[in-house]
């Protein structure tokens, strides 16, 4: 079965086909309907707005179309029905599921019930394969993903998007440039594991140090829910703040991403410069999520 | 079984079942948890903990009458005690002496420390661990167990 769960999951020549063919697809004219008459089972767990609307919009580009749960509380699994049984049922409706959960793992697990292909859509602080690609995708519109220097912002320690993309890239020969407030740093674990493979990792408390080496800055969210009061919040995250003036001097072929939604850091000002890429980011996620739905059901 | 002088055997041999032995100290109530004994099973018992040993200084023994151990039962104990051997006894007589194997895979042994890890829920699925030489890889959320693993025994 061709289940989409991890990134971890993918060999670097899969990756590459993902991100050939979602090329193709954004370079195309018309869409074909290579999926018409196949039916996509969404099932959200939590909420989304983009990963969920572009799924369906993916597939309906594609000629198929989506069925899906608008809420938790409207579901059997708000009477008590385990994830594994709703996952056999809905194998009987749909071609393939995408599900989002809280539960990490809750993907693998479907994984193993499920009579139709999985794709991930995020599960809790684990994965989400979906966005990893879309990230890769956009930055090699810009630049070739071998070797580049990759500047992680913001926090590194629950950020499911920073840790999967940070794989990946090591999948590349990059460097990676980690800059985040204490207490919020990439997991020790994570960051072994990369280096054991060979990725040269270095920690930075200041974004301005290092800016202007990178080609690529990727910005995540601050949660607020991390710290203890407004505070201290707006402290740490004031200081994480990507700004027009940051950017001054730095390499040509620079861009910065972020999986949105962002909050404040990113200053709206840097939305008219040349590096900023976030919503072309955002909306790559369509010709992504449709080669993802045509290799599991193609 | 090695004779004490003055105390004479430490626990008395078995008619048929299975002895463990070279199980590291102090680990032998652990070797039962793992192979599923516990104070509602049959068997009968033979447990000696911290006996002298030339090669391992200290050691455990376990002896359990009428029951023969199957290999993957066998192997989980490698996780705690991997220089444990194998017995299996047929009329007083050692009928089979093997080592213990570590399973590239270990399922329903271990629980995940992530609470947020699907596999710590009421789904119909047991924990699912890869083996490897840095500690215990959780298969459904990643987490890796690196130290203390008997605290975390099913």
């Amino acid at each position: 079965m061709n289940h989409i769960i991890s990134i971890r999951d993918l060999s670097r020549t899969e990756i590459d086909q993902l991100i050939d063919e979602a090329s193709r697809i954004d370079s195309s004219v018309s869409f074909d309907q290579s999926l018409k008459g196949k039916i996509l089972a969404l099932l959200f767990f939590e909420p989304s707005t983009r990963t969920r609307m572009s799924f369906e919009a993916a597939m309906a580009r594609l000629g198929g179309t989506s069925i899906g749960l608008d809420s938790v509380e409207a579901s059997s699994m708000a009477k008590g029905e385990t994830l594994a049984d709703t996952i056999r049922v809905v194998s009987g409706y749909a071609d393939t599921i995408v599900l989002r959960h809280p539960k990490e793992g809750a993907a693998r697990l479907a994984s193993e019930f499920a009579s139709v292909p999985v794709i991930n859509a995020g599960d809790g602080a684990g994965q989400h394969p979906s966005q990893t690609l879309l990230d890769l995708y956009t930055i090699r519109q810009s630049m070739p993903l071998e070797g580049i220097s990759v500047g992680l912002l913001g926090d590194l320690r629950y950020g499911r998007t920073a840790h999967s993309l940070a794989y990946a890239l090591s999948l590349y020969g990059a460097t990676l440039h980690t800059i985040s407030p204490k207490g919020l740093e990439l997991p020790t674990s994570i960051a072994d594991e990369l280096r054991e493979k060979g990725t040269e990792i270095v920690e930075h408390r200041d974004v301005s140090e290092i800016i202007g080496t990178l080609d690529v800055l990727y910005v995540t969210r601050i949660q607020r829910e991390r710290f203890p009061d407004s505070a201290s919040y707006f402290k740490v995250a004031s200081s994480y703040r990507v700004t027009p003036d940051l950017l001054t001097g730095v390499r040509e072929r620079l861009i910065v991403l972020h999986p949105l939604p962002r909050l404040d850091e990113i200053d709206p000002g840097v939305d008219q410069l040349p590096y900023a890429r976030y919503f072309e980011q955002s909306r790559n996620g369509i010709p992504v999520r449709m080669a993802m739905l045509r290799k599991v059901m193609g | 079984m090695k004779r004490d002088a003055r105390e004479g055997l430490l626990i008395s041999p078995i008619r048929n079942g299975t002895v463990i032995d070279h199980i590291t100290g102090g680990e032998a109530l652990n070797v039962l948890k793992i192979i599923g004994i516990t104070g509602a099973t049959t068997e009968s018992i033979s447990v000696a903990t911290n006996v002298k040993s030339g090669k391992m200084g200290r050691k455990d023994i376990v002896k359990i009458e009428n029951r023969e151990l199957l290999k993957e039962e066998v192997n989980r104990i490698a996780l705690i005690a991997p220089n444990a051997s194998i017995n299996i006894i047929r009329n007083f007589e050692v009928f089979e002496k093997k080592g213990v194997e570590i399973p590239s895979i270990l399922t329903g042994v271990v629980r995940c420390p992530n609470p947020g890890c699907i596999s710590n829920t009421n789904e119909p699925i047991d924990s699912k661990f890869e083996v490897l030489t840095k500690g215990l890889h959780c298969l459904y959320c990643d987490w890796i167990i690196t130290k203390d693993i008997t605290s975390h025994l099913i």
